[in-house]
């Protein structure tokens, strides 16, 4: 590799927030690194790969980023998160089964492969239910099924979407919490900081308006996030968690290529996330 | 197109959109003008575009 080729490199098509702050936090550290727009990376197999040997996976979309990563690290790069944890955590159904394997509390769930299978397995796990998309999300899409009759209703119309990821349902007990979720930030297997995020609908995404108050971060807390984010093999993460209403913790989700801005802000100077992951990544490469 | 002191034209509405001192290509910003969401094309000329729509596959 030639000197001028940065060590690092930051993936990413889309610069928002989180992608901003992480790249000034690698120019306040020194670090010389490149961004990779996947819009525009192509790697042929067989051909020597020239560019960063550490890339930090911020793409937003769920397939470019998988297939992004998984490209890169056949060509010998190292990719935070790995190809592996953004298989697992970019599908949610990937990432229930992680969570189930390693012993970890999450509501119940099951995948139907059509929705006539679908309303069978609504009977079996109960009303109020939710359906999410496997992929993707910001809460969109995700609908709570009150009874068999929206149930119907609501699969009737994935049936006639026209992608075929449409008709393979994923389904979940719906958790009646507290109003809030927690979300826990993890960076090198451990957890920085968490938030509650609170919103008006029932879905507590921030991208749906959800606001995020800080939490402290308890022992128990520390432990399942921790265990979370490493049963989907992510050493950079957002655990999503609920508390049922008798205040026990239930995994709801983990994301790989996390956003983080709603935690920066409801902690101040208290944490710096941005650095955090800057600096994790600078130990990992090396530089 | 009208020159915009440290910015560009929105592609939609043709409000100057200012970009920051610290602006970085690919990055979204939101027309005042209009709020639609836009990619910073270039720095040098400075150039925005509609960002791309938001695809199913996106979000956590």
């Amino acid at each position: 590799m030639g000197s001028e080729v940065p060590h690092v490199a930051v993936l990413a098509s889309r610069v928002r927030y989180e992608e901003k702050q992480i790249m000034a936090a690698l120019e306040r550290r020194g670090v010389r690194f490149a961004r990779l727009d996947p819009r525009s990376l192509v790697v042929t197999e067989g051909t020597r790969w020239e560019g960063a040997r550490f890339v930090l996976n911020r793409e937003v979309g769920y397939f470019r980023a998988l297939y992004a990563a998984g490209t890169l690290e056949s060509a010998g790069v190292t990719l935070l998160n790995s190809a592996e944890a953004t298989r697992v955590s970019g599908d949610k159904w990937h990432t229930s089964a992680a969570l189930v394997r390693h012993g970890l509390p999450t509501p119940r769930t099951a995948l139907a492969m059509t929705p006539d299978a679908a309303l069978d397995a609504l009977d079996q796990l109960g009303y109020p239910a939710v359906i999410k998309p496997l992929v993707g999300s910001w809460g969109r899409l995700v609908t709570r099924l009150s009874d068999r009759e929206t149930a119907a209703a609501v699969l009737e119309h994935l049936a006639a979407l026209p992608s075929p990821q449409s008709h393979v349902l994923y389904l979940q007990e719906y958790v009646p919490g507290a109003g809030r979720d927690l979300r826990v930030l993890v960076v090198g297997g451990r957890a920085i900081g968490a938030t509650y995020r609170r919103g008006d609908q029932w879905r507590t995404n921030v991208a749906r308006g959800a606001v995020s108050e800080r939490c402290p971060l308890g022992p128990d807390l520390v432990k399942l996030a921790e265990a979370a984010a490493e049963a989907v093999g992510a050493v950079i993460a957002g655990v999503d968690l609920i508390e049922d209403r008798d205040g026990r913790l239930t995994v709801l989700e983990v994301n790989d290529r996390v956003e983080f801005r709603g935690l920066q802000e409801a902690h101040g100077a208290a944490i710096d996330v941005a650095d955090t992951i800057a600096a994790f990544l600078i130990e990992r490469a090396g530089t | 197109m009208q020159q915009v002191l440290n910015g560009a034209e929105c592609p939609e509405c043709a409000t100057p959109v200012e970009l920051a001192e610290n602006a970085t290509v690919s990055e979204i910003v939101e027309c005042v003008g209009c709020r639609s969401e836009l990619e910073i094309a270039s720095i040098a000329p400075p150039m925005l575009v509609p960002a791309p729509d938001v695809e199913e596959d996106w979000g956590e």
